[in-house]
């Protein structure tokens, strides 16, 4: 078989490239790439990444008033988890050429966006199963045709993410079910939850196709499959059901099945609310960030000993070999 | 004092009879600690057996750039393969 670029040579570096991923070839760390396209996947690597790591923290609210070691074991895990999605994302984001300290700098100074559900306060413990339920399920629908995406290293990160979501969202819709099954209260608390969570929930899959300016050529490079109106829409016709078997209400008076569409209708999204979130005006956008950079600062002096811990290791192990 | 602890890719054995694979890197301020990382970061769900971690700064890799004077030199020597000879259909186990 030729080389492809042999048949090519009239085309230029960039048509060479957006052929290779026309046809479903894989960028890899050192291939030639266009510099917009190494600046947008750091920009939505690095976000993906931020996103896992703030997301600890509405959930770490419950770790230790979890009902049950039941439940409790299964949220540390699902922490745990999403500190390590993070971790395979930051490394899959450095392949393109950043460090972590830059990562760390772009997030710490609010340069570099997460995801705003997470700005959103944790008061229930319904909220960890809605969280799981509904933020996990709309982040599965999200990530899954990010496994196929053209980047490489993110498209393997991807795929382990994906693997291991799967368990949030059944731990998250297990304990609205126990909810649901319980008292009146306890069904009011998982109620509340739900009437809290769905909107921004659907936020959560983006702004309308007709304002996103980045879905054009995020399609192209395959970062993106689906648009966001066709993620959302297929978030809501797979959860509806589910709140009927919860016999939850979901909180929208305009939501109605659609014979022809075979879709479900729904009604407006309060896209101010979520632009305020984005911008930092939040419920909690302070409270997380001032954790998140409050840990970092704190953490310094055990970073530092750990390093000069290594350094005299290897300084012994150096000496010990010369005295030989 | 402002060191960054160094990157580190990690290998892991899926499981005895496999080859360690390439799962990723972590950054951690020494060996033992990058070993100690990778089993949280890679291994929760006893996806390995052994783990391997090397200092990212000792791999020394090829430049996809020379891709054709390192790779394409193999694709003309078709008489490396079996099906490059021809042998009547009455030969057997051969």
């Amino acid at each position: 078989m030729k080389n492809e670029s042999e048949n090519n040579s009239s085309l230029s570096l960039e048509e060479i490239f957006e052929q290779r991923i026309a046809n479903d070839e894989k960028i890899e760390p050192k291939d030639w790439m266009p510099e917009k396209y190494r600046k947008t996947h750091i920009r939505q690597i690095s976000q993906h990444a931020h996103s896992e790591i703030v997301g600890m923290l509405p959930e770490g609210n419950w770790i230790t008033r979890a009902p049950s070691l039941r439940r409790k074991v299964a949220l540390l895990a699902k922490v745990q988890d999403e500190a390590g999605h993070g971790l395979y994302l930051y490394s899959a984001c450095e392949t393109l050429g950043v460090s972590r300290e830059e990562l760390y700098e772009q997030l710490h100074s609010g340069k570099a966006k997460y995801s705003s559900i997470f700005n959103y306060p944790t008061i229930t413990w319904a909220d960890m199963g809605a969280i799981g339920w509904l933020v996990d399920g709309a982040a599965i629908i999200n990530q899954v045709p990010l496994c196929n995406t053209s980047y490489g290293p993110y498209a393997r990160a991807m795929v382990r993410v994906c693997k291991e979501e799967s368990f949030h969202q059944r731990q998250g819709f297990e304990i609205m079910l126990t909810l649901c099954k319980g008292t009146e209260v306890q069904k009011q608390m998982a109620q509340d939850a739900l009437n809290r969570w769905w909107w921004p929930a659907l936020m959560m899959l983006g702004p309308t196709d007709d304002v996103s300016v980045h879905t054009e050529q995020s399609m192209k490079w395959k970062l993106k499959r689906k648009t966001n109106d066709e993620l959302r829409q297929q978030f809501i016709d797979q959860t509806v059901p589910q709140a009927d078997i919860l016999g939850l209400t979901i909180p929208d008076p305009d939501l109605k099945w659609n014979e022809k569409t075979g879709h479900y209708d729904f009604g407006e999204i309060n896209w101010d609310e979520f632009w305020q979130v984005v911008k930092g005006h939040g419920p909690c956008n302070k409270e997380r960030m001032d954790a998140r950079v409050g840990a970092w600062e704190r953490g310094t002096w055990v970073r530092d000993a750990a390093m000069a811990y290594a350094e005299k290791q290897q300084n012994r192990k150096e000496n010990a070999a010369k005295a030989v | 004092m402002n060191k960054n602890w160094p990157l580190w890719e990690i290998f892991v054995r899926s499981k005895n009879g496999l080859e360690h694979r390439h799962f990723g890197s972590l950054h951690a301020a020494d060996a033992e600690m990058a070993l100690e990382n990778a089993r949280d970061v890679y291994t929760r769900r006893s996806e390995g057996v052994s783990i391997w971690v090397v200092e990212s700064k000792y791999i020394t890799a090829s430049n996809p750039e020379h891709n054709g004077e390192l790779f394409e030199p193999a694709q003309d020597k078709v008489y490396r393969h079996p099906t490059f000879y021809d042998l009547p259909d009455d030969v057997k186990h051969m």
